[in-house]
Order: structure tokens, then sequence, then C-alpha cells
């Protein structure tokens, strides 16, 4: 291609300037399950510090857009392009995905009896430092770390030493996602309906943590159903998702009009706005 | 002739040499009794209902030898060690007992001279059907070697016991080791066993172990079967358990063994009983691995609780057959068994066949047993978490198999355990 071209000095120097620029560029991203056609063209562009949020009615996509950036097997990519931090996402295992810093905080968080919440991070964190080629975490220093970020995120610490999420409530697990999130320090996280079945001060507790965990290095997707949320984890950005693709984007303010007006007059035939 | 019923011959030789031999009218008589049972059988085939799934003409076609040359296996001595277990250790080299051992309230024993105590009587082969077991008939009547082990009244051990049996096998041969476990009335002791082979000949074990659980006694049993792959292992495990006892039972089926059987057989012969019975196998290769088990619940009040769990690779194969019997006198019995086997290859197969059959009529039983593969949930949740494939297994296959090790009630017994899985694991996906 074209980038052939470019002496290999002012390549690097676009790259950084790139890397600094968008963390997640998606372009007219297609996917499908089994034969259904799902995500028909996404355009998305994240960039380091932002928070963007996505709202759309039951079965818009939003979750599997969510799906589809993670990696899970069961979708197929049809078409289009997913960068992130200049790599080709769509290249990469689920866990290389991970490994490069990105994060998916699961609408469902599974239970793993017998695996503990402990062992299971420590693993994590370790494959991920493993793939930076940096050593493992001493003993001592994981511990501190679990407990700086069990308190940053109001995790129980009884929760921390349990069976992954067995036997949590919905709340526990879905804090349990942002405890993980702290704990991994991504550079982009998406969070799947993070706030589905959460009482108003599980709510809080979880968009606490979000913010006190959001930098001008990292960014979110946050996929909402609800308003809600977004009072608490305030968005730069908000898209309306409708019939696989992006039918409204807006800042916040968006978001107040479809808390008030529902999602029916987005379901009109409506052309996409750029931000 | 096949090479079978050679070996069938060379046991009846055998026998009609060592007949007489043995002073004593009851055990001559013993001996006599199992040896018909074996005769008018043979070894099992495939057409016993028992056996049906586990064929076990061809591990019987080498050419066995029933006396081995005395082994040279003192540089052994720390062979089969568990790391960090502080037990009591007995090794039995080819099943002789070489060393006095010394265990306060606890006697140990050779069954060469165990064997001309009249006490001894009332417990050898006392409750074992050799009509039925063919293998179990032919270690009672050709048995030479093994221990007693008992335990005083009262008595109750420090530490657990490791009896670790280490084999030459320089040339391939059978071996039928015999142990006793008597545990009088409120005694408990705890007894791991290991096994080491050496020599890389194939080796055929025919083991019987008899255990009796006084009143008010405890014993605990753990068996780890690690071997190479040229060893055929056939257990037969006989367990008395007497009112207000309690017997636990763990056995750890590792990769290796062509050829495992294990029968479990608990009579509860007294109320308030709790009995506890824990399997994992984790087979490769093309091994079979065969767990039956039998628990006949015959007074009321009693409790036994079954778990087995297995893990299959390659195109292993493993069978779960778990009897419970409630006689018509075991009111108020509370029975449970369960077996769960995770299969993560193609090629493997299970055959699980939980039974009961109950005569009373105010009894709580349940049987359950399922059959997957891996939850590609789970698995998708932790490479999602920058988990690689091999770590991610291996954490769902110990997540699988918790449910049974962490009912090991010796730390370093569970930690060796835990380590010999995700060693396996770690093999077979790197």
């Amino acid at each position: 291609m074209q980038r052939n071209k470019i002496p290999f000095a002012d390549l690097y120097i676009k790259e950084k300037k790139h890397r600094k620029e968008d963390m997640l560029s998606i372009k007219n991203l297609q996917a499908k399950v089994e034969d259904k056609q799902i995500l028909k063209g996404i355009d998305l562009q994240v960039n380091a510090g932002e928070i963007h949020a996505i709202m759309g009615p039951n079965g818009s996509g939003k979750s599997s857009l969510a799906s589809v950036l993670a990696g899970r097997e069961s979708y197929e990519v049809t078409g289009g392009q997913v960068t992130f931090d200049g790599k080709d996402l769509l290249e990469l295992s689920p866990e290389d995905r991970a490994r490069e810093g990105l994060f998916l905080a699961f609408q469902y968080p599974i239970e793993i009896p017998g695996v503990s919440n402990i062992n299971f991070l420590r693993t994590a964190l370790n494959e991920i430092r493993a793939y930076r080629n940096e050593p493992p975490l001493e003993a001592k220093e994981f511990l501190r770390l679990t407990r700086e970020k069990q308190k940053l995120v109001e995790f129980d610490a009884k929760l921390a030493n349990r069976s992954l999420n067995e036997g949590f409530s919905g709340g526990e697990k879905k804090r349990n996602e942002i405890f993980q999130l702290a704990m991994l320090e991504p550079k982009l996280a998406i969070l799947d309906e993070t706030d589905s079945g959460l009482d108003i001060d599980a709510l809080r507790v979880v968009s606490n943590g979000v913010n006190k965990l959001r930098s001008n290095k990292n960014a979110f997707i946050v996929i909402t159903h609800y308003q809600r949320l977004l009072d608490y984890i305030v968005p730069d950005f908000v898209h309306v998702l409708y019939d696989g693709r992006i039918v409204k984007s807006g800042t916040k303010e968006l978001a107040l009009e479809l808390e008030e007006r529902g999602y029916d007059w987005i379901k009109e035939p409506v052309t996409s706005e750029s931000v | 002739m096949t090479t079978t019923t050679s070996l069938y011959d060379q046991f009846t030789a055998l026998y009609n040499e060592r007949k007489g031999l043995n002073g004593n009218d009851w055990l001559q008589n013993l001996r006599r009794e199992a040896f018909e049972a074996f005769k008018a059988k043979g070894f099992p085939t495939t057409k016993h209902e028992e056996w049906r799934f586990t064929n076990v003409a061809p591990f019987l076609k080498e050419d066995y030898s029933l006396a081995p040359a005395a082994a040279s296996l003192h540089e052994h001595k720390n062979a089969g060690t568990i790391p960090g277990l502080d037990a009591y250790e007995i090794v039995l080299k080819n099943g002789l007992l070489n060393e006095d051992i010394n265990i306060p309230g606890i006697k140990i024993t050779p069954f060469r001279s165990a064997v001309k105590e009249p006490a001894i009587r009332q417990y050898l082969g006392k409750h074992i059907e050799v009509q039925k077991n063919g293998f179990a008939a032919l270690n009672t009547a050709l048995f030479e070697n093994g221990i007693v082990i008992e335990a005083a009244q009262n008595a109750a051990t420090d530490k657990p016991i490791h009896i670790t049996h280490v084999y030459n096998a320089q040339e391939p041969f059978f071996v039928q080791p015999r142990i006793l476990i008597i545990a009088n009335r409120s005694s408990r002791i705890e007894i791991i066993e290991s096994i080491f082979i050496k020599g890389g000949q194939p080796l055929f074990v025919n083991t019987v172990t008899e255990c009796y659980v006084a009143e008010n006694a405890r014993v605990d049993q753990y068996h780890l079967q690690t071997t190479p792959d040229n060893a055929h292992l056939v257990n037969f495990t006989q367990v008395e358990q007497k009112a207000d006892s309690l017997y636990n039972n763990f056995i750890y089926t590792l990769p290796g063994a062509t050829l495992v059987r294990n029968n479990l057989h608990l009579n509860l012969d007294g109320s308030n009983t709790e009995s506890h019975l824990y399997g994992l196998y984790l087979t490769g290769g093309s091994q079979l691995v065969d767990n039956h088990t039998l628990v006949n619940h015959m007074k009321p009040h009693c409790l036994s609780n079954e778990l087995y769990k297995g893990v299959l690779m390659d195109q292993s194969r493993a069978v779960f057959n778990g009897k419970i019997f409630v006689q018509q006198d075991a009111q108020k019995t509370n029975a449970f068994q369960q077996n769960n086997n995770m299969l993560l290859s193609d090629k493997a197969v299970v055959d699980s066949k939980p039974q009961l059959e109950i005569f009373a009529d105010d009894v709580k039983c349940s049987h359950g047993s399922t059959v997957g593969s891996f939850n590609n949930e789970a698995l998708f949740y932790l490479k999602a978490r920058g988990i690689g494939e091999t770590a991610a297994r291996n954490l769902l296959v110990n997540a699988f198999a918790f449910d049974v090790t962490n009912k090991i009630q010796i730390p370093a017994v569970r930690e060796y355990v835990e380590k010999l899985i995700a060693h396996k694991m770690a093999e077979t996906y790197d």
C-alpha cells in the first residue's frame, strides 16, 4: 500500500501520532451469527481519554458489537476493519486482545466454581505481563495491588477469596467485573450493560469505580439500555445503535432525549450523523 | 490353547504345588474355596455383567512370572515419596515388608507371620464374595505377601501411614499383594497408598484390601494411582463398617497404567455409620480406568455419599458403575451418588452406570451421572482476561476436579494431586 513509500522515520512519527489520537478505529464492521447478519456496517472512532456510550433498543446489536470486539468465536466477521492501538484487532486471538489492553466487562459474568477469584486474577495478570515481557508479580506486590484496587472499587475482600462469581448476586458479579478492570488496567474497557440488574447503590459503586479509573490514557465504551447509568458515568459521546448500524450520534444530551422520547423515533429511517 | 489359559494353568500348577504347605486348616480351607471359585469361572470376560466394558484378556497375554526374582530395590528407599508429607513411611518391595515399623498404638505385621495368629481368622477373607469376584478369589487362593495393620482400641495416629508399593519389573510379572486393616473400637487411622514401578517390563498387580472399621472407629484411605503405562492394576477393596463408624475412601487415578480396575465394596453393618467415597480419574493415551463401587446399606440411619469425577483425554476410556443397595432394615438411609465426566477429546469414551436398589420405604437416595466437555463460555471468559489456552484449560480442569481434590484432608497429598493434574494438562496443551 501507499505506506511503503513513506520513509521509516516519518512512518514512526506518523505511527506515534496515530496511536495517541485514535485508540480504536472501527470501519464498516459487519458480522453475523450463524446465518443472521447482526452488524451491518459500524463506524466508530474512540480516542484516549474519551467515554462513548452506545445505546439502543433490545436486539439492535449492542452486545454483539462488544462480543465481536472481544473475539467471541460464535461471531463471524464478514466485512470491515478494526484497528486497536495501530494493530489489526480482528487478527488477534481473544487472549491477545486482552493482553493488548482490551477489556470486556461481561453482561452476564460466568460462574466458575473451583477457580478462586484471586488465583484467576493472578493468572490473568501474569499472562498479560508475560506477553509484555515483564516478570510475574511478586506475591507481596500482588497482594498490595489487590488490596489497593479492592478499596478503590469497594469490592469486599471476602468475595475476592471465593470461587469466581460462584453464588455472587447479580450486583456482586458486576462489581467483580469492575474489580478485574481495576486490576488489569486496560487501555480500552467495554462495559456491556454493566448497569443491568443493579440497584441504585451498586450502580453508584460501579460508576464511582469507573470514574476513579478513567484517565487521559484510557477509554471506555459504555453499552447501556438506559440513560440512568449516564448520570453517573458522563459520556463524551452517545451513539444510537439500531438494526446493526449506528443511526445517530451526539453528545450526552442525546441520551436525555432518548430517555424522554424512547427509541421509536430513532427507528424511522435516519441518516447517520457523524460526530 | 491361548496364552490366557496358560496363565490360568500356571496358577493351577502353583496352587497344586502349594496346597498342603499351609499349616492351619482354616487357611487351607479358605484358599481351597477361593481357588475352586476361580477355577470354575476363570478370569472374567466381557460376558460377565460386571466386566461388560472392560476386557482384561489382552492384559493377561504376557508371559508373566508368578514368582519374581528377589528384587534389588534398596536404592529406591525414597521412591514414591510425596513432597512435604509427614507420615509413617512403609515400603513394600514386591509386596514384602523388610523392616520393623513402630507406630504407637498400631501393629504392623507381615502376612507370613500374621497368618499364624488365630485372631486373624475372624477377619481374613470373611466378607469377600469369591464366587462373584474372580480376581479377588485368585488373590485369596494364592497371595503370599502384604501386611496386616491393626489399630488398638482408642488408638489414634498422630500422622498418616504412607505405604509405598515398590515393584521392580525386571521381567513381566504378576503380583498379588494383600492388605488387611483392622481398626478396633474408637480408633482412628489414615492410610495413604502409592505405587512406584521400575524395571520397565509389564506388571500385573492384583491387590485385595480388607478393612474392618469397628464401632466408633474412623478410617481414611487414600489411593494414588500413578504408574508407567505397561502396568495393569486390579484392586478389590472390601470394607465392613460397624455402628457409629466413619470410613472415607479417596482414589486418584492419573494417566499411566493401561488398565485400572477398582472394586470398592462397602457393607454398612451397623447403624449410624457415615461413608464418603471420592474418586478422580484423569485418563490419557489408550488407558482404560474402570471404577466399580457397591455400597450396601444393611442397617438404619446410615449415610453414604459418593462423588466420582472423570476427565478423559486422547482415546482413553473410563467406566463408572456405582451400585447402592438399601436393605429392608435400612430405614432412614441417606445415600447419594454422583458421577460427572468431562471429555476433552472426540475419541474418549465413558460408560457410566449408576444403580440404586431400594428395599426400604423411608429413605433418601439420589444418583446422577453427567457427561460434558469444556464449558466454552467459561473458556472465553478466561481468555477475555488474557489467559491463554493452556492456562485456561488447566484452570477449568482443576476447577472441575476441585470438588474431589478439595476433599483431601492432608494438605501435602492435596498439593501433590493438584500438581500431578497441572503437570499433565501442561504436557497436553503446550
